[in-house]
């Protein structure tokens, strides 16, 4: 490979790095309160409020069941006003991020479900706020399952991240798919496999190790 | 009501009232949309410093019963005081205010698992706004209290159910309330660790005064630390006495058969089909309840020489309840009215009371309707002859 090569593919790595990082954290600020206002407002939550949950369940599932690749297109209009630009890097990461808030919303939701309701009865006994309730009780109880969600979120993130080479993105994968196969370099596309499979790897890993660090269940 | 023991009766009037429920019903819609009673129309009055119990089999009402005592459920109607506040009458701010002098423990213990002990106790004080000196010097008396400062820093997935329940119980202190209410506490623990768990209870009940409140299913909690106790059946309070009282005099079958749990109080069925078998005759089938000191005092030996009394003894028990010695016995006379009747009332003197319970002798009505007042099915083998008495005359 080609010092040229090697350059442009350290490039793509970092793009990817970023594209993954930038709207997993963005999508995590927004997922996690998404999943918490979908837990309390439940019709079983501490703030039941059965028609916002509803609408908000809608609205998630819309955006979670659009395939990626619509999405990216869909909202270009969206990503000019916000990247200043609809193709590159910083346009690609807006859609990474819509695709990943409603995502982790979801992953959310589900750990906070699995904290046992007596601990809520329990800080309510004692005179907790919903708001306390929400800081003191729910999030740190569920923060092990918060964290495999967030870790489940990269990983599917580095897959949605390869499509961003559509809208110029660039990316590991927009590397494969230009110079591995429309050039016929097999090596590249060897390389960008390998490197995304080690990069899930560490992801993954890391993100169990500090679930179990985490969790005292 | 019994008529409570004249020292209780005193000390629950000296002080003065800690929880007093008015007319609290709890109806909700269930999943298939009926209409479901959990509590109806209770009220009662808890006095400061006493422990109370509510008993009754699952699905009483007790759990929603206990959880209006800090409004965790809002009755549908009545009123709730607690420590002289109306709590059904205060804003949700205020409620929660109030909740800080209501303790609560549970039978799952509901311990967070992401905070050790330390901070599993120091919760509601953070709840609280208290600054970390304040809630250090609050927790770690707690933990020396319930015996786990040793455990500080340990995680409840570590602990024992007992510890947990000791942790729950720091926790539920930390906020110095004035009430504590215990959801079947001992329930999900073992005979041992239920024991220990109520004498930390009655610990705390005694040396911070506290007023606890505990619903349980189990009979052997209420005989081994309440003052008085609340028998729940279908939502209703159906008995309310000390628990001395209920002991002696249950009046309601699902009563005698929770009582049946711990001691034996009815005539074993297996005796009473001998007996109705039987050529009894003018036969009396007595019931003597003995409590505190009579116990220990010959007073049936006396009054076998008295009266010239003469019977057999079919069935009896010694036990403690609240401390105190609390016995019967029942016995089959061929005594004369008038003779039972001076003997009755020379026991009763001496704080014995009797009950007739010939009735019970009468032909069960058809089909095995002995049902709830006697549960056992045992043989008794050889007659009912008066062998006691005659002891007694040959020792006399």
């Amino acid at each position: 490979m080609s010092p040229e090569l090697l350059a442009l593919f350290w490039d793509s790595f970092l793009e990817t790095l970023a594209m993954v990082g930038t709207a997993g954290l963005v999508g995590a600020l927004v997922g996690i309160p998404l999943g918490v206002a979908l837990h309390v407002t439940d019709e079983q939550g501490i703030l039941p409020h059965p028609w916002l949950s509803r609408t908000l369940g809608i609205v998630i599932n819309a955006v979670r069941s659009t395939p990626f690749i619509i999405l990216l297109v869909a909202v270009i209009p969206l990503t000019r006003v916000l990247a200043g630009s609809s193709i590159g890097t910083a346009a690609a990461i807006v859609p990474l991020t819509i695709a990943a808030a409603p995502f982790i919303a979801r992953l959310v939701e589900t750990a906070l479900r699995e904290v046992d309701r007596g601990l809520v009865e329990a800080a309510q006994a004692m005179g907790a706020t919903n708001l306390q309730i929400v800081t003191k009780i729910l999030l740190p109880e569920a923060l092990p399952g918060i964290v495999a969600a967030f870790t489940v979120t990269l990983v599917s993130l580095v897959g949605y991240s390869a499509m961003a080479g559509a809208i110029g993105g660039g990316g590991l994968g927009d590397l494969g798919i230009r110079y591995g196969y429309q050039r016929f370099l097999p090596e590249v596309m060897l390389l960008v496999v390998l490197v995304l499979i080690a990069f899930v790897q560490i992801v993954q890993s890391a993100g169990d190790r500090l679930v179990r660090k985490l969790s005292h269940r | 009501m019994g008529s409570p023991t004249a020292g209780l009766a005193a000390r629950t009037d000296a002080r003065h009232t800690m929880i007093e429920l008015t007319h609290v019903s709890q109806h909700y819609v269930d999943n298939q949309g009926a209409l479901t009673h959990a509590v109806r129309d209770v009220s009662l009055q808890i006095a400061s410093g006493e422990i109370f119990g509510i008993i009754g089999r699952s699905g009483a009402g007790k759990s929603t019963l206990v959880r209006s005592l800090n409004l965790l459920h809002r009755p549908s109607s009545g009123t709730v005081h607690v420590a002289g506040r109306e709590l059904t009458a205060l804003s949700p701010d205020a409620l929660r205010e109030a909740r800080h002098e209501i303790g609560m423990i549970f039978q799952h213990f509901n311990l967070l698992s992401s905070r050790t002990v330390y901070g599993n106790v120091a919760l509601p004080l953070e709840l609280a706004g208290q600054s970390r000196t304040q809630i250090r010097e609050a927790v770690e008396p707690l933990l020396e209290l319930v015996g786990l400062a040793a455990q500080r820093d340990r995680y409840p997935s570590q602990l024992s159910g007992g510890q947990k329940q000791r942790v729950g119980i720091a926790r539920a202190l930390a906020s110095r309330p004035k009430v504590l209410l215990s959801d079947e506490a001992t329930s999900a623990l073992d005979p041992e660790t239920t024991r220990a768990i109520l004498d930390l209870l009655r610990k705390i009940n005694r040396e911070l005064g506290l007023t606890i409140v505990l619903i349980t299913h189990q009979m052997q909690v209420v005989k081994q630390i309440c003052d008085r106790v609340a028998v729940m059946d279908a939502g209703r309070v159906i008995e309310l006495g000390s628990v001395l009282d209920v002991f002696r005099t249950p009046q309601h079958d699902v009563t005698r058969a929770l009582i049946g749990d711990v001691i034996a109080h009815e005539l074993p069925s297996g005796i009473l089909e001998r007996l109705r078998k039987q050529e009894l005759g003018a036969a009396r089938l007595l019931r003597l309840a003995f409590t505190g000191d009579e116990v220990d005092r010959p007073l049936l030996s006396e009054a076998v020489r008295r009266f010239d009394l003469d019977f057999s003894i079919l069935h009896g028990q010694v036990d403690e309840v609240q401390g105190q010695p609390f016995g019967s016995l029942t016995i089959l006379t061929r005594a004369s009215p008038a003779t039972i009747a001076e003997a009755s009332a020379f026991l009763a003197e001496h704080g014995v009371s009797t009950e007739d319970l010939t009735a019970q002798l009468l032909p069960a009505p058809s089909g095995s309707s002995s049902g709830a007042s006697a549960p056992h099915l045992t043989l008794l083998r050889g007659d009912a002859v008066p062998l006691a008495t005659e002891a007694l005359n040959r020792v006399a």
